[in-house]
C-alpha cells in the first residue's frame, strides 16, 4: 500500500489512485511509416525493469489529474513525482530515463521527427 | 470437589474469587476468570486435545501463545463456529463450548490413528507419488484424502457477526506489549508523540508475567509493568491496544491491526461489532515482537504432556497450574532451569533435568544443584512412552559429537516432559516489511539485518537474550522514533534489573534415538503437519533441498501455525543434510521461506468489514426505479446498475414477455427506461477536433444539432466502446456511451486529453447522473410525443434522424434525441434526473390511449439484434476489430489519424482468417441457440474438434417469427450460404450463415 504525493493534493493512499504504465512512451508521428514491428515497440512493449522506474499515475478517486512518478519496482521507494509532459530532474530519473531502450528505436525517432529535437 | 487439581494453591495472575465453568468434548469442567482455555484444562490435568494432521497422532498442549501447532479447537456452534484456534489464545469464559478436532469417533480412540501404524507407507510427499494414476481418479482420491486429514469444519451459513474497518495514522506504531515494546512506548510517548502500542495478549508485560525471577530497579518485574501502563495509559495521544494482532506490514508503512473485540465475552453487546480492522499508516514502527522457544527433536517427542519449558513456567507462574506432578525437564541451554527452579520452588518434583550440554555451568545449573535437582549433563532423551500422555521416558550418554549414543538406556517416570531448543526471534513483521534477515550464530536463527522501510526492531525479535538488553533497546528506539517524527525529549536511563545470567546453548537439531533416524519413533520437527526429521532428510535425498522445495514436497511449515516453533529446526536440519554432501553448505545458505500476511490466522469476515451485502457494491438505480417496481418489472444488473429486464403480466413467462413488449414495440409505442447509457459533457473550441481523434469516423463538419454514431478503438484496434454523440452547438458535445464502459470512456479521455494533448481546448464531465432518459419507439410514438411536446417541430424534414432538439416534454425542459437502437421512429427524451419519474409517468398517462408499453432489457436486445445491431461486450470481447464487426464503413480512409489507426494495418488484423460478425438460422426456426456456443465445420465423434467461432448473440425473434443468432466465425461473410454445425451435449444443432441483420433490411421504419 504506497503512500503518494500527489502534486495537487498532497499524500494519499494508493487505493485512490490508477496505475497507468511506463511514462515518456512517445506516440508516432508518422505511423504509417513504421514497420509493424517498429510500431510493436510503441503499442507492446514496456521497460518493466526491476528498480527506478519512470511512470505514470493518475489521482483517479481524488483530482483526476495525471502525473509522472520515479518508483523503485524492488523496494517501492517513490524517488521522484513530476508533472505530465515534463522530464525527471532527479540524477536517478534522468538515468532511468537514458537507459531505457525506447530512445532508440524507430517508433521514438518519428516521434520526435518535426519536433526540431 | 473441585477438579483443578493441577492448580497451585496461591500465585499466579488469575482470579480465584471468578470461577467459570466450561465444556470441552461434552465434558464439564472448571478454571478461573484470566485462564485460557489451555490453562484451565491443564489445571484440570487435561493434556491431551487432539489428533495430529497426518498420522492422528494424541497431541497436547505445546505452548502457551499464539505459536500453538497441537492444540486446535473448535468453538462455538452453528452459523457462529470458528474452526482451528488455539486453545491458547482462548480466553476462558463461563459456559464456553470447546471441542477437539480430527478425531473420529471420539479423541481418545481415534479410527484414523491407524494411520501411525502405517506410518511406512505415507512418506514424506505421499499423496504426489501415491495419487497419480489413474488421472481421472483424481477427484475421488481427493474426497477421501480430505476427510481423513482434517482440520476444523467451517460454518455452512453466513456469517452472523458483524465486523468494521478503522483507519490511524500515527508517529509511532510499536508492535509487542512485552518490556521492549513497553519500554519503547514509554520513551516515545513522553515526548508527546502519537503512540499505538498493539500486542496479541490480554495482559501487557510479556515474559514478565512468566518470568517472575527478574526485578527491575529492586522490585518485582510486574511492578514495573503496572506503573508504565498506568503512565502510558495517562498520556492523551497513547493508545494502548490489547486482543489485537499486527497481522500485516505493507509498503510505506501500512500496517493491519486485527482487534478482537468481544470474542472473549459470553454475549456481546449488540453496539459492538465482533472484530475490527485497523488499517494504520505510521510514521515509524517499532517492532519488538518478541521470541518462539523451539522445541527438540528427539524421538517421539509429541507425546500429550511434552510441552515448551518456557510454557511450563508461564502456567506456573502466571496462571498457577503445574503440567504434570513429577515433571522432567530436558534443556540445551540454561533457561530451562529457570522452569525447573520455578517448578522446585512451588513444589512439583523434578524427575530429572536432562541436558544436552556435556558440561554446563553457571549460576542457574548451580542453582539447580544446590536445589537438590538431578542434573543429568551430557544425556539425552532417547524414547518417550505413554500412549495419551507422556508416562516415562528413557535417556543415553550422548557421544562426545552428539551424534549418537552410548551407554545403556535408563528410564525415568514423568508425566510432563518440559523442553528447551532455544529461541527463535519472531521476524515476521520485519519480514513482510521487506527487510533482509541474517543467520546470528548468536541465537542460532535469523534476526533483522536490513531494513528498508521506517523500522527497528528491538528486544528479543532483534536477537537479544536478556531483559536489559530488551529494555535499553526499547527505551533508545521509542525515542529515536519519536525524534524523527519532529518529537523533542531526553533518553531515559534503563532501569538496573536483577535478572539470571545465562550461558551457552549446545544444538543439536537431531537429538540421536537408539536406532538410526526413522527407526525407532518419530522425531517431529513440524508437529502441525506430521513432518518428522526423517522426512527433511528424505526430501534432501529426493532433491527437494530448496527450503522452498522442502516446504512443499514435505508440507513443512503450511499448517495453521505456519511453521513458528518448526521453521528453524527444518532448515537446520536442511543444513546439516547439505552440509555433509555439499562443501560450505551450512544452515544461513539453506535461507529461510517468506514469511506472508497475516502472522496468525485471520477471519475473513475483519478483512470484508462492512463491504458485505448490499454494500459489498453500491447498486444504481434510475429516477423511474419506483414505477418499475410498482408495475412488476423483473431486473437484471448490468454494471452497477439495476434495469428493469422486462414486465411479466400475471402467468406470462420471460419469453411471453418479451415477445409481447417487442411487438408493441415494433407495431404501437413502447417505451424503455434508458437512463443508465453513459453521459459525456465535451466542451471546448477544440471539441470536435478532440471526438476526431478518439473515434474512427469524421466528427468535424457535423452541424449544431446533427448526431451521429461512433465507434471509439484502444491504440491496438480493438473495438472498445460506442455510442451515439451530439453537437448541441458548436463548442459543445453530448456523448452516449455503453452502461457498463461509462466510467473506463471518461477516464479514457482524460487519459489522451491530459496526457497526449494537452494543447486541446477541450474539458470532460460525467453528466450520466444528471439526466433521466425514456426512450419512446414504434409508429405511433410521434404522435403521442407532440401531445406533450408542443414548442418542437417533429415532422420528419424539421427534426430528421440522427439530430437533436431542445424543447419541453410534459412541461419539463428536455433534451429530445432522434435516434433510434430498436430500428423504429424513436425518440430519446433527456430531462433533468429530479424530473425522472414525472416524465414517466406522463407518458404512460399520456400513452394510455395507443396501449404504450414498457419493455425492458432483454426486449430491447431482441430488437436491437433483428437490426443487426451490435453491442460493445457481447459481440466484441476486446479482441474484434470495425472490420470483424462488418463495419468498416465507420472507419475513415480520409482521417490522417485517429486512435487505433495504425493498429488497423497491421499484418494480422487484415488477415482473411479472421473472425467476421455472420448471422445464424437455425434449421429448425424454434431452435434458440445457447450464446456462447462454439461452432464447428464438421462435427467429430468426440472433442477435440476444430472451433471456428462461437455464438455472441441468440434470441427468439417475434418479428422474423423464427429465431436469429449473430456469431464471429472464421472467413466471416465468405461463408454466407454455408451450413455450420454447432455441437451441444447431446445434440448438434445446423445453422446456415446469413447477413447479420434479420428485420427492416432496407432501414424504413425509423423514417416512422
Amino acid at each position: 500500500m504506497l503512500l503518494i504525493d500527489c502534486p495537487w493534493c498532497g499524500p494519499r493512499d494508493d487505493e485512490e489512485f490508477h496505475y497507468g504504465g511506463e511514462a515518456h512512451i512517445l506516440r508516432p508521428r508518422d505511423a504509417a511509416a513504421l514497420s509493424d514491428e517498429a510500431f510493436a515497440d510503441y503499442l507492446f512493449m514496456q521497460q518493466n525493469p526491476k528498480g527506478p522506474h519512470l511512470e505514470r499515475w493518475s489521482h483517479n478517486h481524488g483530482c483526476r489529474r495525471w502525473f509522472n512518478m520515479l518508483r523503485n519496482t524492488a523496494t517501492n521507494e517513490i524517488l521522484e513525482i513530476y508533472p505530465m509532459g515534463e522530464k525527471p530532474k532527479t540524477e536517478a530519473g534522468q538515468a532511468a530515463y537514458a537507459a531505457n531502450w525506447r530512445r532508440e528505436t524507430a517508433a521514438e525517432k518519428n516521434a520526435l521527427s518535426g519536433e526540431g529535437s | 470437589m473441585s477438579g483443578q487439581n493441577h492448580r497451585l494453591a496461591n500465585s499466579g495472575s488469575i482470579d480465584r474469587s471468578a470461577p467459570l465453568k466450561f465444556q470441552f468434548d461434552g465434558q464439564q469442567y472448571e478454571g478461573y476468570k484470566g485462564d485460557t482455555l489451555a490453562s484451565a484444562l491443564l489445571a484440570n490435568g487435561v493434556h491431551l486435545v487432539g489428533r495430529s494432521f497426518k498420522y492422528h497422532r494424541p497431541r497436547g498442549i505445546m505452548s502457551a501463545g499464539s505459536e500453538e501447532p497441537n492444540a486446535l479447537i473448535q468453538l462455538g456452534d452453528g452459523n457462529r463456529t470458528d474452526p482451528n484456534l488455539r486453545a491458547t489464545r482462548i480466553e476462558l469464559r463461563d459456559g464456553l463450548v470447546a471441542a477437539s478436532q480430527n478425531r473420529w469417533p471420539c479423541l481418545k480412540f481415534d479410527v484414523g490413528s491407524v494411520n501411525n501404524l502405517l506410518h511406512r507407507f505415507f512418506p514424506a510427499g505421499f499423496y504426489y507419488k501415491t495419487f497419480m494414476w489413474p488421472a481421472s481418479w483424481w477427484l475421488k482420491y481427493e474426497h477421501w484424502i480430505r476427510r481423513a486429514a482434517g482440520l476444523g469444519k467451517a460454518p455452512q451459513g453466513r456469517d452472523p457477526d458483524r465486523y468494521e474497518k478503522t483507519h490511524r495514522h500515527c508517529d509511532v506504531l510499536i508492535v509487542g506489549g512485552g518490556p521492549a515494546g513497553l519500554a519503547a512506548a514509554l520513551a516515545a510517548g513522553r515526548t508527546g508523540a502519537r503512540v499505538i502500542l498493539v500486542d496479541e495478549g490480554t495482559l501487557l508485560g510479556g515474559s514478565l508475567w512468566s518470568d517472575l525471577d527478574c526485578t527491575i530497579d529492586g522490585a518485582p518485574g510486574l511492578d514495573w509493568v503496572r506503573a508504565t501502563v498506568a503512565e502510558l495509559q495517562a498520556m492523551p495521544e497513547v493508545t494502548l491496544l490489547i486482543r489485537t494482532t499486527a497481522t500485516g506490514y505493507y509498503d510505506h508503512n501500512y500496517l493491519t491491526l486485527l482487534e478482537r473485540i468481544t470474542d472473549h465475552l459470553g454475549t456481546a453487546p449488540d453496539h459492538l461489532p465482533r472484530q475490527r480492522l485497523w488499517k494504520i499508516r505510521a510514521k515509524r514502527v517499532v517492532l519488538a515482537a518478541g521470541a518462539i522457544e523451539r522445541p527438540l527433536v528427539f524421538a517421539n517427542n509429541d507425546r500429550p504432556g511434552i510441552m515448551l519449558a518456557s510454557a511450563a513456567r508461564t502456567y506456573m507462574n502466571r496462571f498457577a497450574v503445574t503440567p504434570g506432578r513429577r515433571v522432567l525437564v530436558l534443556t540445551n541451554n540454561d533457561d530451562a532451569y529457570r522452569t525447573a527452579l520455578a517448578m522446585h520452588a512451588q513444589g512439583v518434583r523434578i524427575a530429572g533435568l536432562v541436558d544436552l550440554r556435556a558440561q554446563p555451568k553457571g549460576p542457574l545449573v548451580a542453582a539447580a544443584a544446590a536445589a537438590g535437582i538431578a542434573v543429568h549433563p551430557g544425556q539425552a532423551v532417547v524414547a518417550t512412552r505413554g500412549a495419551l500422555r507422556v508416562s516415562s521416558v528413557e535417556i543415553m550418554k550422548l557421544t562426545a559429537d552428539g551424534a549418537g549414543v552410548t551407554g545403556s538406556a535408563r528410564k525415568i517416570e514423568c508425566d510432563a516432559v518440559a523442553m528447551s531448543g532455544g529461541w527463535t526471534p519472531t521476524v515476521h513483521m520485519f519480514s513482510q516489511s521487506g527487510g533482509k534477515l541474517r543467520w546470528s550464530e548468536d541465537v542460532s536463527a535469523f534476526v533483522p539485518d536490513l531494513s528498508v522501510q521506517a523500522e527497528t526492531s528491538v528486544g528479543s525479535c532483534n536477537g537479544a537474550v536478556s531483559l536489559v538488553k530488551c529494555l535499553k533497546q526499547g527505551l533508545k528506539a521509542g525515542i529515536e522514533a519519536a525524534r524523527a517524527t519532529g518529537y523533542k525529549g531526553r533518553v531515559t536511563a534503563a532501569p538496573n534489573v536483577g535478572e539470571p545470567p545465562q550461558s551457552d546453548r549446545r544444538d543439536l537439531w537431531v537429538v540421536p534415538g537408539k536406532k538410526p533416524l526413522g527407526h525407532a519413533g518419530k522425531h517431529f520437527v513440524d508437529f502441525q503437519n506430521d513432518v518428522t526429521a526423517a522426512d527433511v532428510h528424505l526430501a534432501a535425498r529426493e532433491g527437494y533441498q530448496s527450503i522452498e522445495h522442502l516446504k512443499r514436497y514435505t508440507t513443512m511449515g503450511m499448517g495453521t501455525d505456519q511453521g513458528k516453533t518448526s521453521n528453524i529446526n527444518a532448515l537446520a536440519i536442511m543444513g546439516e543434510v547439505l552440509g555433509a554432501n555439499v562443501p560450505g553448505a551450512d544452515v544461513s545458505r539453506v535461507g529461510h521461506t517468506t514469511f506472508r500476511p497475516p502472522y496468525t490466522p485471520a477471519t475473513i469476515g475483519a478483512y470484508a468489514g462492512r463491504n458485505i451485502g448490499a454494500f459489498f457494491d453500491p447498486v444504481r438505480t434510475t429516477a423511474m426505479d419506483f414505477w418499475h417496481r410498482e408495475a412488476g418489472a423483473k431486473f437484471e444488473h448490468v454494471g452497477q446498475w439495476m434495469r428493469a429486464w422486462y414486465y411479466p403480466k400475471p402467468g406470462e413467462s420471460l419469453r411471453q414477455a418479451v415477445d409481447r413488449e417487442v411487438k408493441a414495440a415494433r407495431d404501437g409505442v413502447g417505451i424503455l427506461d434508458a437512463t443508465t447509457l453513459g453521459k459525456i459533457d465535451i466542451q471546448g473550441p477544440d471539441a470536435a477536433e478532440f471526438l476526431n481523434r478518439v473515434y474512427t469516423n469524421v466528427w468535424l463538419k457535423l452541424a449544431p444539432g446533427r448526431a451521429r454514431y461512433g465507434l471509439m478503438l484502444k491504440e491496438d484496434g480493438m473495438v472498445m466502446d460506442d455510442g451515439v454523440t451530439a453537437r448541441l452547438s458548436e463548442n459543445r458535445f453530448h456523448m452516449t456511451t455503453t452502461t457498463g464502459g461509462a466510467a473506463g470512456v471518461l477516464d479514457w479521455l482524460e487519459e489522451w486529453r491530459q496526457t497526449e494533448w494537452p494543447d486541446l481546448k477541450v474539458y470532460i464531465t460525467s453528466v450520466t447522473e444528471q439526466w433521466a432518459v425514456a426512450s419512446i419507439c414504434g409508429p405511433d410514438c410521434r404522435t403521442l410525443l407532440a401531445e406533450l411536446c408542443p414548442d418542437i417541430d417533429l415532422a420528419n424534414d424539421a427534426f430528421p434522424f440522427m439530430s437533436v432538439r431542445e424543447g419541453t416534454v410534459a412541461g419539463i425542459a428536455a433534451r429530445v434525441f432522434r435516434i433510434s437502437f430498436t430500428g423504429e421512429l424513436s425518440f430519446e427524451i433527456n430531462v433533468p434526473r429530479r424530473h425522472g419519474l414525472a416524465l414517466w409517468q406522463a407518458m404512460m398517462e399520456a400513452g394510455e390511449k395507443y396501449d404504450i408499453c414498457p419493455y425492458g432489457t432483454e426486449a430491447m436486445h431482441v430488437l436491437r439484434a433483428e437490426k443487426g445491431f451490435i453491442i460493445v461486450g457481447q459481440e466484441t470481447d476486446g479482441t474484434v476489430t470495425p472490420s470483424d464487426l462488418c463495419m468498416d464503413w465507420i472507419v475513415s480512409k480520409t482521417k490522417v489519424d485517429f486512435v487505433g489507426k495504425r493498429a488497423l494495418a497491421r499484418r494480422d488484423i487484415v488477415s482473411a482468417d479472421r473472425k467476421r460478425l455472420v448471422g445464424l438460422l437455425t434449421e429448425d426456426p424454434n431452435e434458440v441457440l445457447p450464446e456462447g456456443a462454439q461452432i464447428v465445420e464438421a462435427v467429430q465423434p468426440e472433442p477435440p474438434m476444430a472451433m471456428i467461432g462461437h455464438v455472441t448473440s441468440s434470441y427468439y425473434s417475434p418479428s422474423c417469427g423464427r429465431s436469429i443468432a449473430m456469431a464471429l466465425v472464421k472467413g466471416g461473410p465468405t461463408r454466407i450460404g454455408e451450413t455450420l454445425s454447432i455441437p451441444l451435449a447431446g445434440k448438434t444443432i445446423r445453422a446456415v450463415v446469413t447477413e447479420p441483420r434479420f428485420f427492416d433490411l432496407d432501414g424504413e421504419r425509423a423514417n416512422g
